[in-house]
């Protein structure tokens, strides 16, 4: 267990009063939340709670109804099209936000037609236009940290569950995000594979890095993250610390919940 | 009297049609690439229309496609081979030109096989896009990618990937409609062979050498298409 | 435009329809028992048969079939034994010619999908057969290809509207169906917009009413693939809802 994030730590993404709705089923009842620089919040709840809506909100691969998410310094502004849908305001803050905050997906989502290299390298040289050498150079440190390095001309799918979900974490790294959104990032996983890729995951968090995981370890949310959030049915039913939250605090719910 | 046999006829010396049967397949190999070309654009803005599109150009793309299935490709091609002359021959009337005005038959063809192949397009890269997997789309959003810079280095080439085999069926059907332009009289390679056969007065040798070169044509053509699944799938199949 | 040469246009290309559907059935028709006989040639086993049907395959999907039917209508007279056998009749004639062309084009394609059709006959269903004591052609008859024809079905039906598609080339050497009509008529009037218009709805209507026609088939054929019927006998509880 980490200690926490200092509170006088800058706020890394604010999420304020998040509706969301689909169709009818609204998802998100109001939901807001802080995430401080260099805190790990892991972020737990049943299917269909609204914990991977939410998490998808920050960098707006869904468009909340209402409420607003903060990146940083960043607002992101919503404006209305002509159907009376939400949308962005303004498409490049939109695209800026998301070069900030990395994305690790359930189903590692890495570009099938390129190498594991070009995989990492893609964002950095194409979206935000660094130089491609150095960026060749960051990604192999990537590589080699994730411990994937002698995989870096293989294609996807030619690795195994595991492997590509350290890659997936490597390309999001190699953005150079401020935050690291992992979407039940072990979900997809065989068993034997889970804990590589816990393993990288619990190194960031040592590293400081400011992660938002959607998870169902309860492991990685007792032993690494600094604050737990139990969602049901779109809204926040508990809320603190791991060792206040797994020591039977917490709502009745969440008690039954970790019990399984 | 003795005729002249396949391989005089056929020759590339004096006398022989060689050259011009091979100049006719080179117009036939010219006019399907035109085709092709124009078809895959069509196809484009058509499959854009029905994945992306709104109710109307749906609409439109849905009526292209279904009509395009139905019809004769002669049928197009007479459309566009007669039509346009006839708006030409008009436009002729009103400036003083009397008579009929032709238009140049090669570029009428061309545009003919590509509104029908186009139609053909369209499925294939329709397809093609419900073939790539959503994950990988939305992991370019999430990297901050801009619609047409994950179009281009992310949905294009993985679109293209699954389009292929589609693509190679399309383009071997291009080439063989491209004998239909011949009524036209587009001198190319099926053309080129009738008027061999008529100043001959052998239809079977020049006709049969026709199909030869198709046959070389259409045979290398897969291969080439083989060639380009195995480098674009690469990432696809496991290693060997 | 007018509505009077709509009309009239109608009554020319009409009098084409019957010529379309009789070269598109007749060659269909021939094309598959072609078609069936080479699928069978490339499975046999049997290796001249084999390298025959698939020569066959390649040479006719390999060149367009323009170019068959002037091989044919054209081609066969530079030959004086030809010329003076017993099959000139049949072979002077476009409407035989464009069928042969016709059929021997659809035989090609159709034998692909025929051998789909009975490559995706389950091993289990043959030795199932045998084990009831069948084999030979009557394991084929009863078993192989009736499941061959259902899973072969869409894309044969495929096959006949590319046929009908098809026939409008005879109209190049001479036969006037629809498209033989349509483009005379153009050249008679100049009217190319209108033509068209009337002959492409006429093979609209016809190619849908095709469809239809081997929707309802492939329905009748299937009727595994259909919902479970609802039990036919009343539970004898039910009477009581009756009261």
């Amino acid at each position: 267990m980490r200690d926490a994030a200092t509170p006088s730590a800058k706020v890394a993404v604010r999420l304020e009063d998040l509706h969301k709705y689909f169709g009818p089923l609204e998802v998100l009842k109001g939901i807001s939340l802080d995430a401080r620089e260099g805190e790990v919040v892991s972020i737990l709840g049943a299917s269909g709670s609204g914990k991977s809506t939410m998490l998808r909100c920050i960098n707006m691969l869904e468009v909340p109804t209402s409420g607003t998410v903060t990146v940083g310094e960043e607002t992101i502004t919503l404006e209305t099209d002509r159907r009376g849908r939400p949308r962005p305001a303004n498409r490049r803050q939109v695209d800026r936000v998301r070069t900030k905050v990395g994305m690790v997906f359930q189903t590692f989502n890495l570009w099938s037609h390129k190498t594991i290299l070009e995989n990492v390298i893609e964002a950095p040289v194409h979206v935000q236009g660094r130089d491609k050498r150095e960026c060749i150079e960051e990604a192999e440190a990537l590589l080699d940290k994730v411990g994937i390095a002698d995989k870096r001309d293989h294609y996807p799918a030619h690795l195994s569950g595991g492997q590509q979900q350290r890659a997936a974490i490597a390309r999001a790294l190699a953005q150079q995000p401020e935050v690291m959104l992992f979407d039940e990032p072990t979900s997809a996983l065989d068993p034997e594979l889970v804990g590589e890729v816990l393993r990288v995951m619990r190194g960031l968090a040592e590293e400081g890095r400011t992660m938002l995981v959607v998870t169902h370890e309860m492991g990685f949310a007792r032993d690494v993250s600094n604050r737990v959030v139990f969602l049901h049915q779109g809204l926040i039913e508990a809320e603190g610390a791991p060792q206040d939250l797994f020591s039977g605090g917490g709502s009745e719910r969440f008690q039954k919940f970790i019990a399984g | 009297m003795q005729q002249p046999g396949f391989f005089d006829l056929m020759s590339f010396g004096p006398g022989g049609w060689g050259p011009a049967m091979l100049t006719g397949a080179l117009v036939t190999l010219a006019l399907a690439l035109c085709g092709f070309a124009i078809g895959a654009v069509f196809g484009a803005v058509a499959a854009f229309a029905k994945i992306a599109g709104g109710r109307i150009a749906r609409t439109i793309a849905d009526i292209y496609t279904t009509v395009l299935r139905g019809i004769p490709d002669l049928l197009v091609i007479y459309l566009f081979y007669f039509g346009g002359s006839t708006v030409l021959t008009s436009i002729g009337r009103l400036f003083g030109h009397d008579g009929f005005i032709g238009l140049p038959g090669f570029a009428t063809g061309a545009i003919a096989i590509g509104i029908v192949s186009g139609a053909q397009h369209t499925e294939v890269f329709r397809g093609a896009f419900r073939a790539v997997h959503r994950g990988e789309i939305e992991a370019a959003i999430a990297a901050g990618m801009h619609p047409f810079l994950r179009f281009r280095r992310i949905i294009a080439p993985l679109v293209l990937r699954y389009a292929l085999p589609g693509l190679g069926n399309i383009w071997q059907i291009v080439l063989k409609e491209s004998a239909l332009v011949s009524v036209t009289g587009v001198v190319e390679l099926l053309r080129q062979a009738q008027v061999g056969a008529g100043s001959e007065r052998q239809p079977f040798t020049f006709y049969f050498a026709a199909a030869i070169l198709y046959l070389v044509i259409t045979s290398l053509s897969s291969i080439t298409f083989r060639q380009a699944e195995g480098y674009f799938s690469r990432g696809v199949r496991r290693s060997r | 435009m007018s509505f009077a040469f709509f009309q009239e246009t109608l009554l020319t290309l009409l009098p084409g329809v019957p010529l379309t559907l009789e070269l598109a059935f007749l060659s269909t028709a021939i094309g598959a028992v072609l078609a069936v006989t080479l699928a069978l040639m490339r499975l046999s086993g049997v290796l001249p048969l084999d390298y025959f049907a698939r020569a066959y395959v390649f040479a006719f999907r390999g060149t367009p079939l323009l170019v068959q039917i002037f091989l044919i209508y054209y081609g066969l007279s530079q030959f004086p034994a030809v010329r003076q056998s017993v099959f000139w009749p049949v072979l002077r004639e476009p409407f035989w010619c464009a069928i042969i062309a016709l059929s021997l084009n659809t035989g090609a394609y159709g034998s692909e999908v025929v051998r789909g059709g009975l490559l995706s006959v389950p091993h289990g269903q043959v030795e199932a057969a045998r084990a009831v004591g069948m084999s030979g052609l009557l394991l084929f008859r009863r078993i192989v290809l009736p499941q061959a024809i259902r899973q072969a079905l869409p894309a044969y039906g495929t096959e006949l509207i590319l046929m009908v598609k098809a026939t409008s080339l005879a109209s190049i050497i001479t036969l006037m169906e629809i498209t033989g009509r349509a483009a005379k008529l153009i050249s008679d009037t100049y009217r190319v917009i209108e033509v068209f218009v009337v002959a492409g709805a006429i093979y609209l209507i016809i190619n849908f009413v095709l469809t239809r026609i081997i929707l309802a088939l492939e329905f009748w054929l299937t009727p595994h693939l259909r919902e479970r019927p609802e039990a036919r006998e009343l539970p004898a509880d039910s009477a009581g809802e009756h009261a």
